[in-house]
């Protein structure tokens, strides 16, 4: 009850209007960010962030949270409508959503798209609203080696999840710890990794990384592979909404699937684009219709945008209650804190009530308020599309410098934004995980702090992560998740070896 | 079994996907070798106080070169190789053609300002690579600096750089 208390009077801070005002312009962003190849959640954030420096910390972050909110709902557009995803999060989207384009139903698969996403999304802010500040009154007792842990099992994590590549999952994060490194290091006040280069003193700033990886990074990719855009037409109205919202209960199995695995795979970093992709496969293995997936059925477009919007929301729990986000958007917000002068952690439900509930209630708003925008406001947005890309290409590798350059008002962080954007290029075209990276150089200077603040600590050594059964438990978890490849990989070796005949890998 | 040759490479395609990973994990391994070199001049160890200035990054280095490894050795000598050619010259002549005008963009932001440099930089774009007309060209490329301008210097007032026209127009 103390919890709805708070709630409400976080919907007083965000009933404001100025904060309404915020609210409204960030989810116009966030869906023409969403929309437009070349700018997604990450770096639409990252190049926006600049502008909140002088705002009140809580407007900022309802304005930078929508339009992550924003982006979310319109990569569902672009997916149905042109068949090219908005968002990696929305690739699965297309399986059905085109079809359903192409039999000239596309407004009833944006309307079941956008519904299931709101409904994900609900889901994903009750989680938050009930769970997070348990969560966080839970992790004050953390102390250095716990959250060395928790860091620790979120980026083993990572690496466990990832069945195709591990290698290059742990790579991506290590240039990310890497990156983070350079510069000054705030304990002992020694140059690491600045080569003489006096410019290098504060270190390389995440924002121009994420700006650089995603941003030039994906226009490059979108050059290479030619765009050309050939959409169908959506006609949305009343009737078109009712119609499919009478269809929705049929498919409730579905849109609680779906939001039971967005948000675990939210919370967890799987991330908001593998859940979508889990989601359809599970909706595809129970639904009654499983076999005509891939055909045009409302299922298939309900199933991963719900599962994608409810992972991309409860992103937001670990990020609000440990100070550890659940995805590379979520980790550039949490960067914002930082910037805003806020300590991303546990003791912002205890400090910072007004920011924490403000943002919990922009986020029922915001999405509801994000579900009329888009079912209104879809052919406006569609229209963009058709502008050509030799003119949005270069606006946003402008709008991409001016947002490198203005987080310290350095020219040389242009140059780096660059540099990032060639790399990035390389990376996503040899398959190296980008989210890692930027989680790791947002968090290593925290994780490394932590690190060193568990050694200097009573127990001292090594054995500070088994000092007691909570910190032990969380690291032998995270020690279990980094090799679960190797062991996955001999479980099945052993069982294999027991069979007469060993079955075929599948 | 590895000495196979690959069959399909397409005439003067360049390298294969397989190749550039490997290079581009040598690359890594390099840095994380010049990570560990740099790390371990800091001071990598254990001090009386905890770890000393390089131990963390020393020890992300190391595992960077045995991760960087792993990947040499799999695009290199691995099951699942794939021939590919990376980027063909055609594909690569468009990524191109946006690097090169956007690095000339960057520099010319520090000698004409940002926003004479961004007008500039997309209306050569929209003319070049899709030949607009010069009313659309003008119509786009000056208001989407002079919406810029509005934006930052005014609305947010975050400065960017400027240049000599901006200094005539008195900012």
């Amino acid at each position: 009850m103390e919890n709805l208390e708070a709630l409400f009077h976080g919907f007083a801070v965000a009933l404001s209007w100025y904060n309404v005002l915020m609210m409204a312009i960030g989810l116009v962003l966030g869906i023409l960010i969403g929309v437009l190849p070349g700018l997604g959640g990450p770096n639409g954030v990252a190049i926006l962030l600049p502008l909140t420096f002088t705002m009140p910390p809580t407007s900022a972050i309802i304005m930078l949270s929508c339009i992550y909110w924003g982006s979310l709902f319109a990569g569902a557009i672009t997916s149905v409508l042109f068949n090219i995803p908005g968002e990696t999060s929305s690739v699965a989207t297309t399986f059905d959503g085109y079809p359903l384009a192409q039999q000239g139903r596309a407004g009833e698969a944006l309307t079941a798209s956008f519904t299931g996403s709101f409904i994900g999304a609900f889901v994903g802010v009750l989680l938050i609203t009930f769970l997070a500040p348990l969560v966080s009154r839970f992790a004050l007792r953390f102390g250095p080696p716990e959250f060395f842990a928790v860091f620790l099992l979120t980026f083993c994590s990572f690496v466990g999840a990832d069945t195709k590549a591990p290698a290059k999952t742990i790579i991506s994060m290590m240039l990310g710890f890497g990156l983070a490194a350079i510069g000054m290091d705030t304990v002992s006040g020694q140059l690491r990794m600045t080569f003489g280069w006096y410019e290098l003193l504060r270190g390389v700033d995440f924002l121009v990384v994420v700006i650089g990886l995603f941003g030039i990074g994906e226009i490059l990719i979108t050059m290479e592979e030619g765009l050309a855009f050939e959409g169908k037409h959506a006609k949305i109205n009343t009737k078109v909404v009712w119609e499919t919202w009478k269809q929705l209960p049929r498919y409730w199995a579905t849109l609680i699937r779906s939001s039971t695995v967005g948000c675990w795979m939210g919370i967890t970093p799987g991330g908001a684009t593998a859940a979508s992709f889990m989601g359809y496969g599970l909706a595809k293995r129970f639904s009654a219709d499983g076999g005509k997936f891939g055909t045009g059925q409302l299922e298939g477009v309900i199933a991963p945008e719900t599962a994608a919007h409810a992972a991309g929301t409860s992103a937001l729990l670990p990020m609000l209650a440990l100070g550890i986000p659940g995805s590379a958007t979520a980790a550039v917000l949490l960067g914002g804190l930082m910037i805003w002068g806020l300590q991303p952690g546990p003791l912002l439900f205890v400090e910072q009530k007004d920011f924490v509930w403000g943002l919990i209630a922009s986020m029922y708003l915001g999405n509801l308020a994000g579900l009329f925008i888009v079912l209104t406001t879809v052919p406006l947005f569609a229209a963009i599309l058709r502008i050509p890309f030799s003119i949005i290409a270069p606006v946003i590798i402008v709008l991409c410098a001016i947002g490198a350059f203005a987080v310290h008002s350095a020219i040389l962080d242009v140059w780096f934004m660059l540099v990032f954007g060639i790399v990035g290029y390389i990376l996503k075209k040899l398959e190296y995980p980008l989210a890692p990276l930027v989680l790791a150089v947002v968090l290593g200077d925290k994780m490394e702090a932590a690190f060193r603040q568990s050694m200097i600590g009573p127990s001292g050594g090594l054995g500070a992560f088994w000092s007691n059964s909570l910190v032990g438990t969380i690291t032998t978890l995270a020690l279990l998740m980094l090799f679960w490849p190797l062991i996955a990989f001999a479980i099945r070796r052993l069982l294999g070896m027991q069979r007469a005949n060993p079955v075929k890998a599948p | 079994m590895e000495s196979t040759k690959t069959p399909d490479r397409t005439g003067g395609g360049g390298l294969s996907h397989s190749q550039v990973d490997a290079i581009a994990a040598a690359v890594i391994a390099v840095i994380g070798m010049v990570m560990m070199f740099d790390n371990y001049k800091l001071g990598a160890g254990w001090a009386t106080d905890g770890p000393e200035a390089g131990y963390f990054p020393f020890r992300v280095g190391a595992i960077l070169c045995i991760a960087a490894a792993v990947v040499v050795f799999k695009s290199l000598f691995g099951s699942a190789r794939n021939n590919a050619v990376f980027v063909s010259w055609e594909r690569l002549r468009l990524v191109l053609s946006v690097l090169a005008p956007t690095i000339l963009y960057v520099l010319a932001v520090q000698f004409v300002g940002m926003y004479v440099a961004s007008a500039v930089f997309i209306a050569a774009f929209m003319r070049f690579m899709d030949k607009r007309s010069w009313l659309s060209v003008l119509l786009v490329s000056v208001g989407v600096s002079v919406a810029l301008f509005w934006l930052f210097e005014i609305e947010f007032m975050v400065p960017l750089p400027k240049g000599p026209l901006e200094a005539l127009l008195g900012y």
